[in-house]
């Protein structure tokens, strides 16, 4: 047998005989017929050229994001995409290598994992990052159950504001009911974010964290410093996990406003939106609870001839060597969106970074100026609270409803909050970064001024 | 391999220490040899309960992770606290500084090993 090559009539004979059956149904007979399907009803075979336009006539009735002026957020942002980030994404060292943390050949990827490490420290605030993760929600998984480890298994309550990410809190019940761990969600007040007290009060003397994400679902930026504060009192961990990592370039990180844990997803640093991914998390916590931290971690370290190297650390509380007491069972992270991450960040530079974040920002409350000055019937949910890039825009009619007449109009104007339920108004987020030039801007308002 | 006279030892390698009415446990020569460079040393909070063979912490070292039991059933009085920034104590000194955990109770008619009887135990392990 040809190792690239499947099997064929001849060596599938051959291996049945070896195997001592008489045919594959013989050797799938262990599954029970009730789940089998009993033949497939499909077209004849196509060929590739056929296959191709056909597939292609179809994809090209899709609406891309870039087609139309796009607002579209609410948890996947698009941001600029510098050439160089898939220059380097694609070369083969990179891009073909699996499980390449062997420090006798694999220093690249190594110290971009450190490089990463680095610059998610420098973001959050806080001493130790990780090599990162699948994405967003399982970071924040992760922070739940990382708190639940510091504080010794006795607190068995997460408090969650109901103000993340809704798919984040999905995810967070999955994993909590295996682990028999109980979630609590606190809803904001009248202005979007959330009151220290009512934190205070869920919380209780049972809560091992109190997770909070900033800018939060609704865009709003939540007072850190004070939840941080509330979340100590109760003698639970402060956690913040943060969806649009760009809005680090501006608003400090919760690490030095008292934080224990920032986590969250990355996709904003050199990743393009995709259906499915592949997103990017980051977890960074205080190097006094680094062996309760999921995932992999690379240090610096000097090899035999005294140069600088690189390799993993603490590996030793990894699954493929502590099997069922790992510290969690993540045992790998997400390589290559984590060295795109790296090469966009390195590529914009702290002052870039800074710049990209202001220009979101300021676009953001160009707009939401406009939108006032419209008024009836459209207006902004939470007029008084401060706000990153993204908003909540209340209109006539539902999110769902008025997303399909804006689209009619041109402009792909936010994400409907219509499907998701939440203590606030249905409406539409609408997300503006550095990508919606004054044009996306004035192609909006007119629309919304149509449909006045 | 050095097995002092004086002390009590369970099968999962760790010694025992009668001190008035109270223990001093840590893990003998052999386990320390066996683990190599401790790097370090999660210890049990002063006040929790364990019962015998429960788990009490973890010692790290630059090739594994293992656990120490209770050899004894008891309440923990005092963690050794200078492993945290000397966990290599744990190699230099395994029967002295290197202590890790100070439980009340007593040895007396618990399944202990004597000196010879570890011995015999390792010997057998080894063969």
């Amino acid at each position: 047998m040809h190792p690239w090559v499947g099997a064929g009539p001849e060596d599938q004979r051959h291996i049945l005989s070896e195997l001592g059956l008489k045919s594959i149904d013989e050797l799938f007979a262990s599954i029970p017929t009730g789940v089998c399907v009993d033949g497939l009803d499909l077209p004849p075979a196509r060929d590739e050229d056929w296959i191709r336009r056909t597939l292609g006539n179809m994809a090209s009735t899709n609406v891309a994001m870039d087609s139309m002026a796009c607002f579209l957020g609410a948890g996947v942002y698009r941001h600029v995409q510098p050439s160089i980030v898939d220059a380097v994404l694609s070369r083969a060292e990179f891009f073909t290598s699996y499980t390449p943390y062997q420090p006798e050949i694999s220093q690249g990827t190594l110290q971009v994992i450190f490089e990463f490490q680095t610059l998610i420290s420098r973001l959050t605030g806080l001493d130790t990052a990780n090599a990162s993760l699948y994405d967003g929600a399982t970071a924040l998984v992760e922070a739940a159950l990382f708190s639940h480890r510091v504080l010794r298994g006795k607190r068995n309550l997460v408090v969650v504001a109901e103000t993340i990410h809704p798919m984040y809190r999905r995810v967070l019940d999955t994993y909590t009911e295996a682990a028999g761990i109980e979630v609590v969600v606190v809803a904001p007040g009248d202005d979007g974010r959330l009151d220290p007290a009512t934190i205070i009060e869920t919380a209780g003397d049972r809560a091992c964290c109190v997770v909070v994400q900033s800018p939060n679902f609704l865009g709003i930026v939540e007072d850190l410093p004070q939840l941080a504060v509330a979340a100590h009192d109760s003698g639970a961990l402060a956690v913040e996990v943060v969806t649009e990592a760009v809005s680090l370039g501006l608003l400090a990180g919760g690490g030095s406003l008292g934080f224990d844990v920032v986590c969250g997803e990355a996709q904003s640093f050199g990743i393009a939106p995709g259906f499915g991914g592949p997103h990017l998390g980051f977890f960074a916590c205080d190097s006094k609870n680094l062996r309760q931290m999921p995932g992999r971690l690379a240090g610096e370290t000097v090899d035999e001839n005294g140069s600088r190297a690189f390799c993993l650390t603490l590996s030793t509380r990894e699954q493929h060597i502590r099997r069922a007491k790992a510290t969690s069972n993540i045992c790998t992270n997400q390589g290559l969106m984590a060295l795109a991450a790296t090469v966009w960040l390195e590529a914009m530079g702290g002052s870039g970074l800074r710049e990209l974040a202001t220009s979101c920002f300021m676009r953001t409350e160009e707009l939401k100026r406009r939108i006032t000055v419209l008024g009836d019937p459209w207006r902004i949910a939470y007029p008084e609270s401060p706000t990153f890039n993204e908003f909540l825009l209340v209109g006539p009619g539902s999110g769902a409803e008025l997303v399909k007449r804006l689209a009619s109009e041109g402009v792909l104007a936010g994400v409907p909050t219509t499907d998701w339920g939440g203590s606030w108004p249905d409406g539409l987020l609408v997300a503006v970064t550095e990508r919606n030039p004054a044009t996306d801007l004035d192609a909006l308002v007119g629309a919304l001024e149509r449909l006045s | 391999m050095s097995i002092p006279d004086e002390l009590k030892y369970g099968r999962s390698h760790e010694w025992v220490k009668t001190v008035g009415d109270s223990v001093v446990v840590g893990i003998t020569h052999y386990a320390q040899d066996q683990l190599g460079e401790v790097v370090y040393v999660e210890l049990p909070e002063v006040g929790n309960t364990f019962g015998v063979g429960d788990e009490l912490g973890t010692l790290e070292s630059v090739k594994a992770v293992s656990e120490f039991l209770a050899p004894i059933a008891g309440d923990v009085l005092e963690v050794n606290e200078r492993l945290e920034d000397e966990p290599n104590l744990v190699n230099d000194d395994p029967y002295g500084d290197g202590w890790l955990v100070k439980l009340s109770g007593s040895a007396e008619g618990e399944d202990l090993l004597d000196a010879a009887g570890y011995q015999e135990f390792l010997d057998q392990e080894s063969a």
